[in-house]
């Protein structure tokens, strides 16, 4: 099929899309309306738990298993990429040279470095009463180990990321989450109950009975992935060198 | 109007990461167009939670009950989507550094006829 052939046939086949969608778009609810019998449950059940953060409650509290197969799929891709971006029979690994950072950039980095892990951190350990969680908060503290690739070099990330470590990590999170699941299974007599633990005082970190256990396993699971991933394309950019030139 | 117009842009979002993708001739694109198509998704489950008037669903400085909030579950629903979303894409971009690496091209209409 030539490409001429092809365009008409997505402008068709868009056309025919675009017209069904607009159709389902008038069809629903309008928008801003009161009626959210599902929100206003899920609101209630979480006060009821004690989780001020209704958004935490509902991915680890009601809808715990479904975030057991979300990380679950983060795992599975950070394993299929680390497969993926293996070093290969005709490939070598060079030694990244040390690089030249403008002072400016360095002094910048270094110093924003501590407050970008630290807010990464605070934002995972108070996931069940504020904004954010594991996930928003691993993303956070897993870039702000790379202002060290920024600010330094290559060798100097490397030096304080063993990715091994990371890796085990990644699976040590994941395997914290399946147990905190199976507790509930034996204490409370079903898979991820949130109502083993006591759920606290409303609005302490302590709150929310297994919120935040499993808040923070995501947040490792998820901090653990993300420089698991960056390590394997950074290792394709900076050190992996096919045989024959570059 | 205003009672659709954010399902449109949801819709018109998702049909310019589809022309994207048809069109591509460079599969890092294609998987920018795909991240397009996804984000569509984020915009149609917010504008299907929200309410007006209202504020986020969390009571860490409000006082429960005194603010009408928007709907949460379909704000997890865009986390989930957010994070799957992020790991396709990394395992996309995988995929298209071994192509780029096997066969020296990221342009789609050049890998038509695949080799071992």
């Amino acid at each position: 099929m030539n490409r001429r052939t092809r365009l008409w046939l997505v402008a068709v086949g868009g056309a025919g899309l675009a017209a069904l969608l607009v159709a389902a778009c008038l069809e629903l609810p309008d928008f801003g309306g009161d009626r959210h019998p599902y929100g206003d449950r899920a609101v209630h059940e979480s006060l009821a738990r004690h989780t001020a953060n209704t958004i935490a409650s509902v991915n680890f509290d009601q809808r715990a298993l479904d975030t057991l197969g979300e990380i679950s799929i983060l795992f599975a891709a950070v394993v299929g990429c680390v497969v993926l971006l293996r070093q290969t029979r005709d490939e070598h690994r060079a030694r990244p040279r040390p690089a030249d950072v403008a002072r400016p950039v360095r002094r910048y980095a270094l110093a924003v470095l501590p407050v970008a892990l630290l807010t990464g951190l605070y934002v995972i350990a108070h996931g069940q009463l504020s904004p954010g969680g594991g996930f928003q908060g691993g993303v956070a503290a897993a870039t702000a180990l790379h202002l060290l690739y920024l600010g330094a070099d290559y060798r100097t990330l490397e030096r304080i990321r063993p990715v091994g470590l990371y890796e085990v990590g990644d699976a040590l999170a994941v395997s914290a989450y399946l147990v905190t699941g199976l507790a509930c299974l034996i204490g409370a007599g079903s898979f991820l109950a949130n109502t083993l633990l006591p759920y606290g005082t409303f609005n302490t970190l302590s709150s929310g009975g297994t919120v935040p256990l499993l808040n923070a396993a995501v947040g490792m699971e998820v901090a653990c992935a993300v420089v698991v991933l960056l390590a394997r394309f950074l290792d394709q950019a900076v050190e992996i060198v096919e045989e024959n030139g570059t | 109007m205003m009672d659709v117009f954010p399902y449109l842009v949801a819709a018109w979002i998702f049909l310019a990461g589809c022309y994207g993708l048809a069109t591509s001739r460079n599969l890092i694109h294609a998987v920018g167009c795909l991240s397009v198509c996804q984000s569509a998704t984020y915009v149609l489950l917010l504008a299907v939670g929200y309410r007006d008037d209202a504020t986020a669903p969390v009571f860490s400085d409000i006082e429960p009950g005194s603010r009408p909030v928007v709907d949460p579950v379909v704000q997890a629903l865009t986390l989930t989507d957010v994070v799957v979303g992020a790991t396709v894409t990394a395992l996309l971009l995988a995929l298209v550094v071994q192509i780029a690496k096997r066969h020296g091209t990221v342009d789609p209409d050049e890998l038509s006829e695949l080799r071992g």
